[in-house]
């Protein structure tokens, strides 16, 4: 059981959750187009389905690994904890401020300064100007760019951004970590911090989910992992046991264990 | 290295002594998370965007600053651009003009700004779909978010544009009178209007790429349509359905009397607009809430 299991209010709580996506067969990405073949009657769409009857609950503090093979529903399961996408069934409940780490940067405008990019993913994130401001030099000694920071974003190397995403997205003190293969990113140092990070995170009781193919990360990090296969959770229990699970059954390539 | 982690371990220490940041519990409260709470109630969107209007200033600020301050003139650019285009008008069509309409400039400088006003902030709102999609990919928001940050962007433009129309207004001899304080509430109802079709552009930019275009296409006929140019009489007798069916012709209407004529707009014209206005709203509303999660997770 995970510590805190008998908290009334777990952090992240899914209940049946399906998502499925509407891929239609053909782009259509004019709309006159579109009303001509809406007309004639000519718009085809096919159904993928992302995940498949999801049951999950994360309780505060829980630092939760989420490993599987591409395609497998992972960045869905996160997207929905972030709120960007809404399931198509079932209910998504999460409690507290959520900083998500989805793809490189989280929304990082390649023309504006770090600055500015700093200060708007601030207030995306729900904080007022003024606040961001005040975090402006810790964000950029954590991220280490404090030379670079009236510098446009599509100056920054690839490693830079995510520092400065990292720094950005932990620095608003959020309640639940949203983390997709963001960690990856960055020198053995900048990880070292990262891990610092978390670990201060983890005292205060905050909640961490990260997906990644990288399972030694995984086990090192987190204390329990979700293994999703075809949308479904295959295995949910000690990360290091469900990472070795995994890591053989990715080696045989037999079928996966029901 | 090592003094920057001690610093930053030290601020946390001291952000964990006096109990976190800010007030925890209307934290909790405000980013509680329910999907099966629908969002697509005017009212939920309405406390969404209040929870983000940081977001929105930034934006608006973000807008300004790439308009005004990287451009060779700034501000003057707003002021100087209706200056130039009344003036080049004024020449070629007050000579036409000149027995139906007295004062030519103001007359036209009137209703011409706030029709810049709408096809600026509803047109914007196209550009802007691409940034939406992107972020919305990576953090959520609400996506009405951008519609008010265009509207933002053009409310500020057409608060400038007063200054050159309050000085040609006076250089015309027709200073303003008490009549302009009736305008905020033309402004109010101007951008009621321009909400509900700033939504509908906005939610189709977000599925369409040729939104913008086929906007301007609809735009152009329109300000010919709507008495601009030309006062509402001169229009023959079989074409006035048309000018008397354009919702715009009584939003402009609405916002020119106080300027122009010095009274007033009629209860009439008011009632038109203010009904319009809800209208365009409504479904505009509609429009947006029962396709935006639709539209935005295609791409």
């Amino acid at each position: 059981m995970p510590p805190g299991a008998d908290e009334p209010s777990p952090a992240i709580q899914l209940d049946g959750v399906t998502v499925r996506y509407h891929v239609a067969r053909e782009v259509v990405a004019s709309l006159k187009e579109y009303a001509i073949r809406k007309l004639a009657g000519r718009i085809e769409h096919d159904e993928f389905v992302g995940l498949r009857g999801i049951d999950l609950v994360i309780q505060p503090g829980e630092r939760v690994g989420v490993v599987g093979a591409n395609g497998a529903g992972k960045s869905t399961l996160l997207r929905l904890i972030a709120r960007v996408r809404r399931p198509t069934e079932g209910r998504v409940v999460v409690r507290g401020r959520v900083a998500p780490l989805l793809e490189l940067g989280l929304g990082f405008h390649a023309e504006l300064t770090g600055r500015e990019n700093v200060i708007l993913q601030g207030t995306l994130l729900g904080l007022s100007r003024r606040e961001v401001v005040a975090k402006m030099p810790s964000i950029a000694a954590f991220a280490e760019i404090e030379a670079f920071l009236d510098a446009p974003i599509r100056t920054y190397s690839t490693g830079m951004a995510a520092r400065l995403a990292f720094a950005v997205a932990t620095d608003v003190d959020p309640d639940v970590l949203l983390v997709d293969e963001a960690l990856a990113v960055g020198d053995e140092r900048f990880r070292a911090r990262c891990h610092d990070r978390m670990n201060h995170f983890r005292e205060r009781g905050k909640t961490f989910l990260l997906v990644s193919h990288a399972l030694t990360e995984v086990a090192e990090t987190c204390q329990r992992a979700v293994w999703i296969a075809d949308g479904r959770v295959m295995r949910d229990g000690p990360a290091k046991d469900v990472c070795r699970e995994y890591k053989e059954w990715s080696r045989g390539g037999g079928p996966a264990p029901s | 290295m090592r003094m920057i982690r001690t610093r930053e371990g030290a601020r946390r220490e001291r952000a964990l002594e006096s109990g976190g940041f800010m007030g925890r519990e209307t934290l909790e409260l405000r980013d509680h998370y329910d999907s099966a709470v629908r969002s697509g109630r005017p009212l939920a969107e309405a406390k969404e965007l209040w929870r983000f209007r940081h977001l929105v200033r930034e934006l608006v600020a973000r807008d300004l600053t790439v308009r005004y301050k990287r451009s060779v003139l700034g501000v003057g650019w707003t002021l100087l651009g209706p200056l130039l285009q009344m003036a080049a008008l004024t020449v070629a069509l007050s000579a036409l003009m000149k027995s139906q309409i007295v004062n030519y400039p103001v007359y036209f400088l009137a209703g011409s700004l706030f029709w810049t006003f709408f096809s600026q902030a509803t047109g914007h709102t196209a550009g802007l779909a691409t940034d939406a999609l992107e972020l919305s990919k990576r953090v959520y928001l609400p996506r009405s978010a951008f519609v008010a940050a265009s509207i933002g962007v053009a409310l500020v433009n057409l608060l400038l544009s007063l200054v050159p129309l309050l000085l040609i207004a006076l250089a015309t001899g027709r200073p303003p009178g008490l009549t302009w304080l009736f305008l905020p509430v033309a402004i109010v109802i101007g951008t009621a209007f321009t909400a509900g079709v700033g939504l509908v552009v906005f939610t189709l930019a977000c599925r369409f790429v040729d939104v913008r275009d086929t906007y301007l296409v609809i735009l152009q006929p329109w300000f010919f349509l709507t008495p601009i140019l030309y006062p509402r009489e001169i229009v023959p007798e079989r074409f006035q359905g048309i000018v008397r069916y354009n919702p715009m012709t009584y939003l402009v209407e609405v916002f020119r009397a106080p300027i122009y004529d010095g009274w007033l707009p009629g209860w009439k014209t008011l009632l038109f607009s203010v009904f319009a206005a809800i209208a365009s709203l409504a479904v505009g509303w509609w429009f947006y809430a029962s396709r935006i999660d639709d539209y935005a997770s295609r791409s």
